[in-house]
């Protein structure tokens, strides 16, 4: 492993048994999470986001999950080929995770307090007081108010943002490592979501954990992260630091999620939206997954998958169009317009 | 975009009663009126009461207090059956969770065609189906699917099935309860696309209600923004985006993200602090400028216009 990187992940597959064939959801996923740095993974909904991080947690449903093929390294262990026993000292203690959904990750017939201390109590040996003490520290931590009589009470007295605040604390309780945060603010309204944004924010640079942050939302990938990966039916297929995927995205793709969101400036008549669906990752097709939605596919994006190519030392993009023989393709008109649009932004606020 | 109203909405007001003494003013004494051939949004975070206000209007409750007219005629009160029809015919609803909001045993002919049916809309088995293939083409689908079930589309496939069947019957008015939030942002834009195209044809008059208020910003003509029941601003989209004036509205509008990280390390939140207005007066809906409306007290008032006025001289 590098030096100053917590997480790599090597060319990871993974399937899931079905009925109708083997559902092939990750397809070589390659990535490495640093000290210390917040790195989202954008996609839509069965790009294997999810899926990814469920790996990396060894929390793939049994018996119909399983890594297939990689490595995910972690203190130079490989935990993808970890007994379960020995997960359990990972998972909650190094490695934590806060659900998309604050109220069914909870346990609703649990005080909020004890849930939060559960942690405590199993890994690090805490007494009950001791527990105590530091559930009270930790609910400051994340802004709860009056936490000595909050704890006592249960999921369903608290709001929304509120429980996923609680979510927040019991996955920091151990000092994590590493943080996965799946989809934590998709549930909440715009205003709690900034609240929830800013406290994460907050709290990285307090405890210092490195942050995987999966959402389908580019507004918010562009509040919290450092770096962003896109994925795209199983792979990886543009990740770079979040200026250069934002400013100078890539992949066709990459444009298409950027084009289909409206600007609050922009008054043009039509999205740009990407023509049809996902594949069917049970018979994924032969080259390029995208090639079939995306209007700037060349021949062989029909025969063989792209390989990664380089843009710069921390920006790769999966598609031939990089490739020295490629024609030279501009990004939509509705993508160049948004990013110039974007320089405006920053002069102004200047 | 004409001027004739098609549904003015007054002083409504849904109550919901929760054991003896508690009631939850869900919706609170609504005014505002949607002109025909518009598209008008509704914002406002969960519990605001903006789905209540799209299912009074529609008749899914029964509203506690206030009228709404459509075309000039009370749609809330006792009705006959008749009368029912009739209005059912010219409003139709598109749900929020494409999932549950169509019947899982039923086929996509007869999920679409329910609507023709019950209105008589078809004479034989030949035409019904002729509408229904035509129906499935004109949101983006194709007649192979009117024999399959729910289960076996995507959520963007889904919601256009729920366009589909709030189209059988011709209506003029349609309230979409928040018809992309459950979808995946670049079939979003399809579904947004096809909106905005049927609007186009057919004339079709919208009652938009979501919290994504960029997409609301995008399709709307106007924005009303709702809190705790009651509308506190109403502007034309454009306005009420470069110019806010109520508090919760700026504060709403400093919390959405948008995808441009040099702006987002520069954003400056806006907290709402309902406390900073004076409650010993009753706060009123007043036009600070033209087509622009804000919930303040006569001293607000004072201030709003004038700030008002500054932005426009400069």
């Amino acid at each position: 492993m590098k030096k100053d990187n917590i997480l790599e992940v090597n060319d990871l597959k993974v399937s899931f048994k079905t009925h109708s064939g083997e559902v092939q959801a990750v397809r070589g996923v390659s990535f490495d999470l640093k000290k210390g740095e917040t790195l989202a993974i954008v996609g839509e909904s069965g790009s294997g986001k999810s899926v990814t991080t469920k790996a990396l947690m060894g929390l793939l449903p049994q018996p119909h999950g399983f890594v297939k093929e990689g490595s995910i390294l972690f203190d130079d262990k490989d935990i993808t080929k970890l007994k379960e026993k020995n997960m359990q000292a990972i998972r909650g203690k190094e490695m934590a995770m806060i659900f998309q959904d604050p109220m069914t990750s909870l346990n609703p017939t649990m005080k909020v307090g004890t849930q939060i201390m559960e942690g405590l109590l199993k890994h690090q040996n805490l007494g009950k007081e001791e527990a105590k003490i530091k559930a009270i520290e930790l609910m400051n931590l994340v802004q709860i108010p009056n936490p000595e009589s909050r704890m006592k009470q249960y999921p369903h007295q608290f709001s929304g943002g509120m429980r996923q605040r609680v979510v927040i604390a019991m996955a920091l309780a151990c000092n994590p490592r590493v943080l996965i945060a799946d989809e934590p603010t998709t549930a909440l309204d715009v205003t709690i979501q900034a609240q929830i944004l800013e406290l994460m924010k907050d709290i990285q640079k307090k405890v210092d954990t490195s942050i995987i942050f999966i959402t389908h939302d580019l507004g918010v990938v562009a509040n919290v992260a450092d770096r962003v990966a896109v994925m795209y039916a199983g792979k990886i297929v543009e990740i770079g630091t979040v200026d250069e995927v934002f400013y100078n995205p890539k992949h066709p793709y990459t444009w298409g999620l950027l084009g289909s969101m409206p600007t609050l400036e922009s008054d043009e008549e039509e999205l740009f939206a990407i023509p049809g669906t996902p594949p069917d990752l049970i018979a994924p097709p032969k080259g390029d997954a995208f090639a079939a939605r995306n209007k700037f596919a060349l021949e062989i994006d029909f025969v063989e998958q792209p390989p990664m190519f380089k843009v710069s030392d921390t920006h790769y993009a999966a598609t031939w169009l990089l490739h020295e023989d490629a024609p030279k393709v501009e990004p939509p008109e509705s993508v160049k317009k948004r990013i110039e649009s974007m320089d405006h932004s920053e002069e102004a606020t200047r | 975009m004409s001027q004739e109203k098609l549904l003015e909405i007054k002083n409504l007001k849904q109550h919901f009663k929760l054991g003896r003494n508690n009631v939850v003013k869900a919706v609170d004494g609504l005014t505002f009126d949607i002109y025909k051939g518009e598209t008008f949004g509704l914002v406002g975070e969960s519990g605001c009461g903006k789905s209540t206000t799209g299912r009074s209007i529609i008749r899914l409750y029964n509203s506690t207090d206030g009228e709404v007219l459509f075309k000039g005629e009370n749609v809330q009160g006792k009705k006959n059956k008749s009368e029912l029809k009739k209005f059912n015919r010219q409003m139709q609803m598109i749900f929020q969770d494409p999932y549950s909001s169509l019947n899982p045993r039923m086929t996509v002919m007869d999920i679409i065609a329910e609507g023709i049916d019950i209105h008589g809309l078809a004479k034989n088995a030949e035409e019904r189906k002729a509408k229904v293939y035509e129906l499935l083409e004109t949101v983006g689908l194709n007649k192979e699917h009117a024999n399959r079930y729910p289960h076996e589309f995507s959520g963007g496939q889904r919601q256009r099935l729920g366009i589909a069947r709030a189209l059988a019957v011709d209506p003029e008015f349609i309230i979409a309860d928040e018809p992309i939030s459950a979808l995946d942002v670049s079939i979003q834009a399809q579904v947004v696309n096809l909106m905005k195209q049927l609007q186009k044809e057919k004339g079709l008059t919208y009652l938009f209600i979501a919290h994504d208020l960029s997409m609301v910003k995008y399709i709307s003509d106007r924005i009303g923004v709702m809190y705790f029941g009651k509308l506190v601003e109403l502007a034309d989209a454009e306005e009420l985006y470069k110019n806010p004036v109520h508090p919760y509205t700026r504060s709403l509008l400093s919390a959405i993200p948008l995808p441009d990280p040099i702006y987002e390390r520069n954003r400056k939140r806006i907290v709402y602090d309902p406390s900073q207005h004076d409650t010993s007066e009753e706060p009123e809906f007043r036009e600070i400028g033209p087509r622009h409306w804000v919930l303040c007290t006569s001293k607000e008032f004072e201030e709003y216009k004038k700030e008002k006025q500054n932005t426009v001289t400069n």
